[in-house]
């Protein structure tokens, strides 16, 4: 069951999501990486980054919050764990993140000549336009045309302008959608993933789908099952990212991948 | 190798303060080294956070091969529902995860120095020590003779046995960090392996430092994967390069070298 998002084909439709892999070497005795639609990895800034102070991931009913995530920085990862990951078989999307324009546009120049990407993935998760504007300076400064999937956070009132803005400025797709803006117990900025966010993020899969209906949509948020993921597709998506339900079972994107291929004739 | 898989209750029992629990959970068992831990999923399908357990014991049961065996503190959501959970019931668990404890190549004096429930992987170690000819001294403390870990069953394993409860209700009475000097000096130990509260490990480290002795240190630290895959474990170390640096406790740890650990930057 091959997927076409833009420029981007990929062998199946389920992807997992950025910061829930690993390295992928430690989701790999639960999946072959190689027969998924794709590995995010985990999100890598330029330099090295050690993340928020313990406790950095906090349960929450049917979520986990999690603040500021550490990052290896870009040469570390291109050293080891991108090489790593090309050697499983995996098709390679590499998540990037920085706090400034220029520390965005830096990493994409050095991560276009790394070999084995396929792609690249940016969190937008500012205003629409400056969203479009971050999405573009990526988009100019990767050498060799790589896709850039734009991921949006999971806003039902602005995501469709936000994916409209990603998607003029040159990404091929748009992924919807990423962690929930939050606050863990003690006040310090955090994403809420996990089912919790799963309804609103299906409204915004189904708004860009029905607004956009050409945009390539990879839909994310909460999802935990085949039923999940069927209503991600049902509204839409021509893929799906796994995330926080890795954390709970490391099988889950290796089970919803083969009962979604089971249910194509 | 871990596996994921769905284990069952096959017996509990109340022991002290405590619950054992015995799993049959296929292929986990037969991969268990001595300082491992299984992840366990909660049957409250809104708590995603898995819950991490040493397995205490690896044993035999008629019918169903080796089973694991582990010990519960009832407190706490997920303490408390596993103390009350029926034989019989399902379980979702990971295991073996995380690095065991590294075994001494020559059969040298080693001291065990375990407290309260966290002492349970150390067990297992006693007996893997002695079968490669070690002396083993055990170090065993709690904070009453109900959340004292049985020293009795170790005994076949270990040379010497010491017990120190902070309420003196049986042995000692005292800490850890009031005896493990000389329990180590004592013992002539070249190995020291600890399993406790942060506090203890610490006091222990010191104490092996001070003597020339390699310690590894089994550290607790809160895992919400505990497969590696969320990096929201993170385990403060000084590398072999003397830089410092975060590792995460599920899979670079939870044992680790007791000197590495920079005992002051652990929450």
């Amino acid at each position: 069951m091959s997927v076409s998002l833009g420029a981007l084909e990929l062998p199946g439709p389920v992807l997992v999501a950025a910061g829930c892999g690993g390295t992928g070497r430690e989701l790999e005795p639960y999946v072959d990486l190689a027969t998924l639609g794709a590995f995010v990895t985990r999100s890598i800034s330029l330099d090295p980054r050690s993340g928020a102070e313990a406790p950095r991931v906090v349960e929450t009913p049917s979520g986990l919050l999690h603040a500021e995530p550490p990052s290896p920085g870009l040469e570390p990862f291109l050293a080891s764990e991108l090489p790593w990951l090309v050697r499983s078989g995996a098709r390679v999307v590499v998540s990037i993140t920085g706090r400034s324009l220029g520390e965005h546009t830096e990493i994409a120049r050095r991560l276009g000549r790394a070999p084995g990407p396929v792609a690249v993935e940016v969190a937008v998760s500012g205003e629409p336009f400056h969203a479009a504007s971050l999405v573009a300076a990526v988009v100019r400064d990767l050498p060799r045309g790589l896709p850039v999937l734009a991921k949006l956070r999971p806003d039902p009132l602005r995501v469709v302008e936000t994916a409209r803005g990603v998607l003029d400025a040159g990404a091929a797709a748009v992924v919807v959608g990423d962690a929930q803006a939050a606050a863990l117990p003690d006040g310090r900025p955090a994403g809420l993933s996990g089912p919790a966010i799963r309804p609103v993020a299906l409204r915004c899969v189904t708004e860009v789908c029905a607004a956009l209906p050409d945009a390539a949509v990879i839909g994310g948020g909460g999802i935990a099952t085949t039923a999940d993921a069927r209503s991600f597709l049902a509204a839409g998506a021509r893929a799906i990212q796994v995330g926080t339900a890795l954390l709970h079972d490391p099988t889950t994107a290796a089970r919803i991948a083969a009962e979604l291929d089971q249910e194509t004739p | 190798m871990s596996l994921h898989v769905t284990g069952e209750l096959l017996d509990s029992k109340r022991v002290g303060a405590y619950r054992h629990l015995t799993l049959v959970a296929p292929g986990v068992a037969e991969r268990f080294r001595p300082g491992t831990f299984v992840a366990l999923t909660l049957a409250d399908s809104a708590r995603l956070a898995r819950r991490s357990y040493w397995i205490h014991q690896v044993r035999p049961v008629g019918g169903y091969g080796p089973a694991l065996q582990l010990v519960v503190e009832p407190i706490g959501v997920a303490g408390t529902w596993l103390a009350g959970l029926p034989v019989g019931s399902k379980v979702g668990l990971t295991g073996p995860l995380g690095r065991p404890f590294a075994l001494p190549k020559e059969p040298v004096s080693c001291l065990l120095v375990g407290e309260d429930v966290s002492a349970a992987p150390l067990f297992p170690l006693a007996e893997r020590l002695r079968e490669r000819g070690c002396a083993v001294t055990l170090l065993v403390a709690g904070r009453d003779e109900a959340h004292l870990l049985s020293a009795l069953e170790a005994r076949r394993s270990a040379r010497a046995v010491t017990v120190v409860t902070a309420d003196g209700s049986v042995g000692q009475k005292g800490r850890v960090a009031d005896v493990v000097v000389e329990t180590l000096a004592r013992a002539r130990a070249e190995v020291v392996y600890a399993a406790g509260p942060h506090e203890t490990l610490h006091a222990v480290a010191a104490a092996a430092e001070d003597q020339g002795a390699w310690s590894q240190t089994a550290v607790e630290v809160t895992q919400p994967c505990a497969t590696g895959l969320c990096h929201g474990c993170a385990l403060p170390v000084v590398g072999e390069d003397g830089v410092s640096r975060t590792v995460r406790a599920c899979t670079e740890g939870p044992v680790v070298r007791g000197d590495r650990v920079r005992w002051g930057a652990l929450a």
